[in-house]
């Protein structure tokens, strides 16, 4: 009974002070999981997430405190990739209700002040003071930071339509459609 | 000839009685036509004609826009009445930008491109450049620029230009007539085809539930000795590329690759056809046989029509709708999409109209999935529908992948046999569109993040540059301080 | 933006199939055996079998009534009736109510609605009810009894019957007998070479004898079997590889060792050897659904019905071996997937040179 006591005692203190230095000594420094979300995120800092940038919505989803489906211009393709990262399941009903969108800029509101060129993190917008402005569409990922810093309200934030190409059939949802 | 034979497949009931016996009639031409810009696959065409243009017969309306892309013609002479949006014949019901051409009933036609003299002492690319100019798309239904796939020939080499006319979609039988009406004109076309590809053989492929037109292209084909008629298996999806090119070959075409890798290249009956009467007569593509059939049509019939004609004019031509129909068929009803409604334009890949009454769809409520593995043994692609259904329902559409859904070309054979009815067809486009959406999506969000990367390095390299200026200004005039500020 | 037309994809034409009409089509596979043994087991039979299918489908739709499902279309695909049916077939035909009550209760609602219901369940229903009373209750699913004809004279009439299924009329001490294979069993532990022991083929295949209802009618169940085949119901990959296994196997051993070992054929024509093959190792939600994943099923069952015939100390092995590979099934769904059309194997492209 004793012995059984004794040794039983002696092997947790072994293994717990292994365990105590371990994490002592092996602890990393940096979080390497933030870094590669990071990674995934689009990088615009837009803050549409409701973190100051990227970097503090990957420390977010790190700790495990956000939710995977808040970047808005990421869309579904970075939400699925954080959730597969994170490996969990991503709520992504929500998500496309908002669908993509890219700015728009009405020219004849513009008055060329450049303020949303220089807002603008992935150069989607060209123009030179006092010259109309007007937005690279393919370049842009409706981060609507421009939308915001706009003086005359001539950016508008569009939703990017379906076409022809882009239209794809929705998933079948019948009631009794069960697959095994 | 040695056939191969070909994995899976389905019998479906053919009902090509309806229409196999009635000779191709031509529509009286419509007041109106609409010609979408999108008739194709690729980049739409861009108009070259504006509202009130007057045009002629065969002038061009839109230029192809890009490498893959295809013109438009004006059909008949008449004033463009708009170029507008219209309702596209495509099952998302999406409006295209349209050309709206009045006829003005004189049908007079505009000067045409000269016809190649002798097409076989003609140069490859001026035939290319002949069938591009001329609009010429796949018939079969595909819609791809002909004018590319003749251009396989230069990277590859080719032996044999295999003509698909195994029509193997029941009810269509508009390549079975043109067959039999016109077989000469498609020989002429195919062996323009074929010099143009720099493919010594033609073979020349019809399902055996077709024996006049075996017999009719046999006979325009005898004495010469490179083209080959040749009856294969009454099997669905005997028409596919890859498996029409497998039953003449016995060789499998590698996924990712082209059939053209294995030196074939295969075209549609039709398009040969549309070859012949751009090269011979410098015609471009104005008009195609359309197979009109299904319960709900008053008198099914193959009907020669202007492109851009509504399909409302060409059912009331065809007796009308005698019952109202369950669902309108653009194409076979296998692969064929549904349209919308009836108000929209004919166009260069619509092989068939079908009307179909309820009856004729047998459309249930799927029910639970029992596992007869039926879908497993005939998936032409030797694909699992029954798990990647599964899958796809459960949205783990990456696993769906794995298991090869991109594989699929929606032939229909699993959704038709399934006793449960489960739309497995349905699944497998709602997962490979998905997927392209979301491979879209990540290209485009790589693209913006080398931008943004690219504008953060580029402002961080100012920031530096003004630091060092600032550093330099300092060390220059240590005295006066505020000049750094 | 959707019509009543685009609501869904293509294809737009389908087969004249359905899972009822296929349910419907094995039941008539199944028609003229069952009748056979009605008339040579006589009433008590005829009382069992109908009320283990009752029981079946009160089963069923009282599962799905609870989980709040719509039970009434569940019933009209007959998928529990082939259940019930399957499962009365491999009762001893005298046995009373409250085995078929309980092998009801194990099968519909244990191996079939607590796995998801039709589609979704891992064991073959029929053959957990089977199996679940047969190790609860093994006296009173050994005891068969030989042939009473129907309006024979020594066979119970329609009230004595009642008394028999729903009653204590029956006294198994003095009525039973054992199945064929029951018998070899117990005369090779008594030291009597199988032989002495083994009966005429003949007297096996007329069916005369006693045993289950799926037991006692081989030449009536294979002509059910092949009637599925010509149907295209089932294919012929899990009987024929089950059948032949169970055949070369038996064949070798007895020609190794002729006093230990039952001969090839008469591991294929006694005990449940052409039902298991064609009725129930065939059964779509538990065996895999590529041919070649049917073919090592089939090899599969065939080798532990005869090793638990030969071995084990149960005269009859099919339910035992169907239940095992039933377990192996999404394994072997999952290593024996077709080839894809244009890959390789593992699913990579196929290389360019060499044809095909």
């Amino acid at each position: 009974m004793l012995f059984a006591v004794g040794s039983l005692a002696v092997m947790g203190a072994t293994l717990g002070t292994i365990l105590g230095v371990a994490s002592r000594y092996l602890a990393v420094e940096e979080n390497p999981l933030e870094q590669e979300l990071q990674g995934l995120l689009p990088g615009s800092q837009c803050g549409q997430c409701g973190y100051v940038g990227c970097s503090q919505y990957a420390a977010a989803l790190a700790k495990n405190e956000a939710a995977v489906t808040l970047c808005t211009p990421g869309g579904k393709a970075v939400a699925e990739a954080l959730a597969k990262k994170l490996g969990v399941t991503a709520d992504l009903s929500d998500h496309e209700e908002k669908g993509p969108e890219y700015a728009f800029i009405d020219e004849s509101l513009c008055i060329g002040c450049l303020r949303c060129t220089q807002e603008c993190s992935s150069d989607a917008i060209v123009g030179a003071p006092k010259q109309m402005h007007t937005v690279i569409t393919d370049n842009c990922h409706g981060c609507s930071k421009c939308f915001k810093v706009c003086p005359t309200e001539a950016i508008k934030m569009c939703k990017v339509p379906v076409t022809l190409s882009s239209w794809h059939w929705e998933k079948p949802d019948s009631p009794h459609a069960h697959v095994h | 000839m040695k056939l191969f034979p070909v994995r899976g497949g389905v019998h479906p009931e053919y009902r090509k009685e309806r229409t196999s016996e009635l000779a191709i009639v031509a529509l009286p031409l419509p007041s109106t036509l609409y010609l979408p810009l999108q008739q194709h696959i690729g980049a739409p065409a861009e108009p070259v004609v504006a509202e009130g243009d007057l045009v002629k017969k065969g002038q061009l309306l839109a230029r192809g826009a890009g490498p893959v892309s295809a013109p438009t013609h004006a059909p008949t002479s008449g004033r463009i009445a708009a170029v507008t949006q219209v309702t596209a014949p495509h099952p998302s019901g999406l409006p295209q930008t349209t050309i709206v051409l009045e006829a003005d009933g004189r049908d007079e036609w505009a000067e045409l491109p000269a016809p190649i003299a002798d097409p076989f002492a003609a140069d490859s690319q001026a035939i290319r450049d002949r069938v591009a100019q001329s609009g010429i798309v796949g018939m079969g239904g595909a819609a791809f620029p002909s004018a590319v796939k003749l251009n396989l020939g230069t990277q590859n080499r080719l032996e044999t230009l295999l003509i698909n006319g195994a029509e193997c979609e029941p009810y269509l039988t508009c390549d079975d007539r043109v067959m039999r009406e016109y077989a000469a004109e498609v020989i002429d076309g195919a062996r323009i085809m074929a010099h143009a590809l720099g493919a010594p053989q033609v073979v020349i492929a019809i399902e055996q539930n077709k024996p006049q037109a075996l017999a009719e292209m046999t006979r325009a084909a005898a004495g010469i000795a490179a083209v080959t008629v040749v009856g294969v298996p009454v099997q669905y999806p005997m028409g596919s590329e890859r498996h029409l090119t497998q039953a003449i070959t016995g060789r499998e075409t590698p996924a990712g690759k082209l059939t053209a890798e294995l030196g074939v290249v295969v075209h549609n009956v039709a398009t040969a056809r549309a070859v012949h009467h751009a090269v011979r007569f410098g015609r471009p593509l104005l008009a195609r046989v359309v197979t009109v059939s299904g319960g709900a049509i008053g008198k099914p019939a193959n009907v020669e029509v202007p492109l851009g004609t509504l399909v409302s004019e060409l059912v009331a031509f065809c007796g009308g709708l005698s019952q109202p129909p369950r669902r309108v068929v653009n194409g076979g009803p296998m692969m064929g999409q549904p349209l919308p409604n009836l108000d929209v334009p004919v166009i260069k890949g619509m092989s068939g109209i079908l009307a179909l009454t309820a009856e004729e769809t047998n459309e249930q409520p799927s029910r639970a999935c029992i596992r007869c593995g039926t879908c497993v043994t005939i998936c032409p692609c030797g694909l699992v529908p029954v798990e990647m259904a599964a899958f796809i329902r459960k949205d783990n559409l990456e696993a769906a992948a794995k298991l090869g859904v991109t594989d699929c070309f929606s032939c229909g054979s699993c959704s038709y046999v399934c006793p449960s009815h489960i739309p497995l067809v349905h699944y497998f486009n709602y997962a490979k569109g998905s997927l392209a959406a979301a491979n879209r999506e990540k290209r485009k969000n790589d693209q913006v993040k080398a931008l943004v990367e690219a504008k953060a390095a580029r402002l961080e390299k100012i920031a530096q540059a003004k630091r060092d200026a600032a550093a330099r200004a300092k060390a220059a005039a240590p005295s006066t301080p505020e000049a750094s500020a | 933006m959707t019509t009543a037309y685009t609501d869904k994809s293509g294809p737009f034409t389908h087969a004249p199939s359905s899972v009822a009409k296929t349910m419907a089509t094995v039941l008539a596979a199944l028609l003229p055996a069952t009748l056979y043994d009605a008339w040579l087991f006589g009433w008590p039979a005829i009382f069992l079998f109908l009320f283990t299918i009752a029981a079946c489908m009160a089963l069923e739709a009282a599962t799905l009534a609870a989980q709040g499902k719509e039970w009434r279309v569940a019933l009209s695909d007959y998928s529990v009736v082939l259940t019930g049916w399957l499962l009365a077939m491999s009762l001893p035909p005298w046995a009373p109510w409250w085995v078929g009550l309980i092998a009801a209760v194990f099968a519909v609602v244990l191996a079939k609605h607590l796995f998801g219901g039709l589609g979704q369940n891992v064991f073959n229903p029929a053959m957990v009810g089977r199996v679940a009373v047969l190790v609860s209750f093994p006296v009173q699913m050994t005891a068969f009894v030989a042939p009473h004809p129907l309006f024979a004279a020594a066979s119970p009439g329609f009230i004595d019957a009642l008394g028999i299924t729903f009653g204590h009329a029956f006294h198994f001490d003095t009525m039973t007998a054992a199945s064929a294979l029951g018998y070899v069993k117990t005369e090779l532990t008594k030291g009597v070479p199988v032989t002495q022991s083994m009966p005429g083929l003949m007297g096996l295949v007329g069916g005369a004898r006693p045993g289950s209802f799926g037991e006692t009618s081989a030449p009536l169940i294979l002509a059910g079997g092949l009637f599925l085949l010509w149907r295209r119901i089932i294919s012929w990959h899990i009987p024929v590889a089950m059948l032949v296994t169970l055949f070369v196997l038996g064949t070798v051993f007895h020609a190794a060792n002729p006093a230990r070992f039952t001969d090839g054929t008469f591991q294929l024509v006694a005990g449940a050897s052409f039902l298991g093959a064609f009725f129930i190792a065939t059964d779509y939600v538990t065996s895999p659904v590529s041919k070649p994943g049917q073919l090592v099923f089939g090899c599969g069952v065939g080798l532990l019905t005869w090793v638990i015939r030969t071995f084990a100390g149960y005269p009859e092995g099919v339910a035992f071996a169907v239940l095992l590979m039933n377990a192996l099934t999404p394994i072997i769904d999952h290593h024996l997937r077709p080839r894809a059309f244009g890959r390789t194997r593992t699913g990579a492209p196929l290389p360019l040179k060499g044809g095909k």
